[in-house]
């Protein structure tokens, strides 16, 4: 493998194959929606987050709120105190950052059942540029007690996330994606609150979350071809974190990379930093956007500008055994 | 089950549940007097007439809920609940305290209260939440709801009330406690909130303006509230701080109890004289 194949373009984005995780929420939400106590909410997005496939098949039970996203959490927690499995949908930034205080107080602090699931989070917006490019949004959700926070690698593991999500009580926060995403082969089944090895290894471990698990799976077996052995975690439920597992590569393997379409702040590497400070001392790097806002372009090439891509990685391993062997 | 209350015994229930106001924030030497005394006819005759509710089932589904939105009158919450049996009296010593059930706003562990609340402007829409519920269930129960004038200033009150008329949600009685103050001051000096009756029928609402300490104009909003079609708003004109001369029309007393024992006597005279 070539150092020019680790980058996203011009070929291996279109190399690889991808599936809509907006899609699969859609139609994991069809599925779920047989329940008539599942109630779904959306602020004028529901074409682009496919609540809409809900409420094609579920009219009764579907409310579009219009631009209203505070409204929107509010009106969801109240349907939740009378029994309703709730689920609502915008995008992340709107979902998260516009209505930060009515999740706090009206979802997490009353503990309600609600099922917060926004598309369209980090770069991969494209050419919509920085206000719609949600790149801090794990570390608001994450901060709220009570809420769950779950960021699923790919199509399949979004419908599987829903089913999970669906079949126990909120809240729950789910970040997916505009993007189609690389569809990861041999995907363990989700389990919630596991992070999971999909590609072995004793010298360095690479944590991903989303859709930067396939440019750790790429950038491993790369390494492997340089006589690097990485371990490639699935971290797809951020909060719980599984302290376990983080800790196991910390110890095993020394070195720990994460990666996440996320500010390094709050994110997927500020969790790991924590857990390793805590319980077992280990080298870390972290890819992720660094404490900037995106821009306008095509996703893959932002993904590629700004490093989150499996060149990216690779060169923050390769920082790693530098520093430490 | 609605109480059988007439208006003669709501005066006397009124009376006790604003010396709880005043005694209650003198205890913890913290909380909100005014805008509970200017709710207090209001909550009394909803929990005490109005409202079809069962003390000893407090989640019993087809109840009619409450939701106060302006969270920090927990005063008046509080003491009409305690007052109906919902749950002991003695437990209003803890208000505000640590390790207590009652919380300097509500929260909805405590018996009797439906939906968190103290960041203003999230009741609303948790009412209509509520309210949809009802429908989407094929239940009878009415929700109920107030919201402060000051707290109008938020924006999400009016996406809710957009949203609230688009849907037609007619199980949904809302009382906007109209008392012309909020923290920093009289609330035409700080945010001209003008005339909400219009404002909330320009929203698509019904809506009437009534005298908020009359138990017969209260009763009277009730018979048209059958009637009026979609969501329902009740602009009650309210004096905060009702019923204890100092504290009347006195923005000071938004969030400040009686000063001393002295000014705590004083406020229990002026309440048993009314």
């Amino acid at each position: 493998m070539a150092i020019a194949e680790l980058t996203w373009l011009p070929d291996l984005i279109n190399r690889i194959e991808k599936k809509s995780v907006r899609e699969a929420y859609g139609n994991a939400l069809v599925s779920v929606g047989q329940d008539r106590n599942v109630v779904v909410l959306d602020a004028d997005l529901s074409t682009s987050t496919h609540t809409a496939m809900f409420q094609k098949k579920y009219p009764e039970r579907f409310f579009n709120v219009g631009i209203s996203e505070n409204n929107m959490m509010g009106v969801a927690s109240g349907l939740s105190w009378t029994g309703k499995k709730v689920f609502a949908s915008s995008f992340a930034v709107f979902a998260t950052g516009r209505a930060y205080d009515f999740i706090r107080q009206s979802i997490c602090y009353a503990n309600s059942d609600v099922r917060i699931v926004a598309s369209h989070s980090g770069l991969t917006v494209g050419e919509d540029g920085a206000t719609h490019q949600m790149l801090e949004d794990i570390g608001l959700m994450s901060g709220l007690p009570n809420m769950k926070v779950i960021v699923p690698a790919d199509a399949y593991e979004t419908e599987q996330v829903v089913k999970y999500i669906y079949e126990n009580r909120g809240p729950f926060y789910v970040r997916i994606s505009r993007e189609k995403v690389p569809v990861i082969d041999g995907l363990p089944e989700f389990k919630f609150g596991k992070a999971q090895t999909i590609v072995d290894g004793e010298d360095v471990s690479i944590l991903a979350t989303g859709i930067l698990v396939s440019a750790a799976k790429i950038a491993a077996s790369y390494l492997k071809s340089k006589g690097i052995s990485a371990r490639v975690l699935n971290v797809s439920t951020i909060k719980p974190i599984d302290r376990d597992a983080i800790i196991k590569a910390a110890r095993e393997t020394g070195r720990i990379v994460t990666a996440e379409e996320h500010s390094i702040y709050n994110g997927l590497g500020s969790r790991v930093c924590e857990t390793v400070a805590e319980g077992y001392p280990a080298r870390v790097e972290r890819v992720g956007v660094e404490d900037v806002f995106g821009e306008s372009g095509k996703s893959w090439e932002l993904m590629d500008k700004y490093g989150l891509n499996p060149l990216g990685i690779v060169k923050k391993v390769e920082k790693l055994m530098r520093v430490t062997s | 089950m609605q109480g059988s209350v007439e208006i003669p015994q709501l005066e006397g229930i009124a009376r006790e549940v604003r010396k709880m106001i005043v005694e209650m924030t003198y205890e913890a030497k913290s909380g909100h007097p005014g805008g509970s005394l200017s709710a207090t006819e209001i909550l009394t005759y909803l929990y005490f007439k109005e409202m079809n509710i069962d003390p000893a089932r407090p989640d019993w589904p087809d109840r009619d809920r409450f939701v106060l939105s302006k969270g920090h009158a927990t005063p008046v919450l509080y003491s009409v609940l305690a007052l109906r049996g919902f749950f002991d009296k003695s437990l209003l010593h803890g208000y505000r305290k640590i390790n207590s059930l009652l919380q300097g706003h509500a929260v909805n562990h405590v018996p009797g209260v439906d939906i968190t609340a103290g960041s203003l402007g999230q009741g609303l829409s948790n009412a209509i939440g509520l309210a949809l519920a009802a429908r989407l269930d094929g239940r009878n129960y009415r929700v109920f709801a107030m919201i402060g004038d000051g707290e109008s200033d938020e924006g999400s009150i009016w996406e809710a009330a957009l949203f609230a008329a688009h849907q037609k949600v007619s199980n949904l009685i809302v009382f906007l406690d109209r008392n012309m103050i909020q923290l920093d001051g009289f609330t035409e000096e700080i945010l001209s909130l003008g005339d909400l009756e219009s404002k909330f029928r320009a929203f698509g609402w019904s809506a009437i303006t009534i005298n908020g300490h009359s138990f017969q104009d209260i009763e009277r909003a009730m018979e048209w509230a059958k009637h009026a079609e979609g969501p329902k708003m009740i602009v009650a004109r309210t004096v905060k701080g009702k019923g204890v001369k100092y504290m009347e029309n006195n923005p000071e007393y938004h969030g400040k109890p009686p000063p001393s024992e002295e000014k705590l006597k004083e406020a229990i005279r002026d309440i048993e004289g009314s």
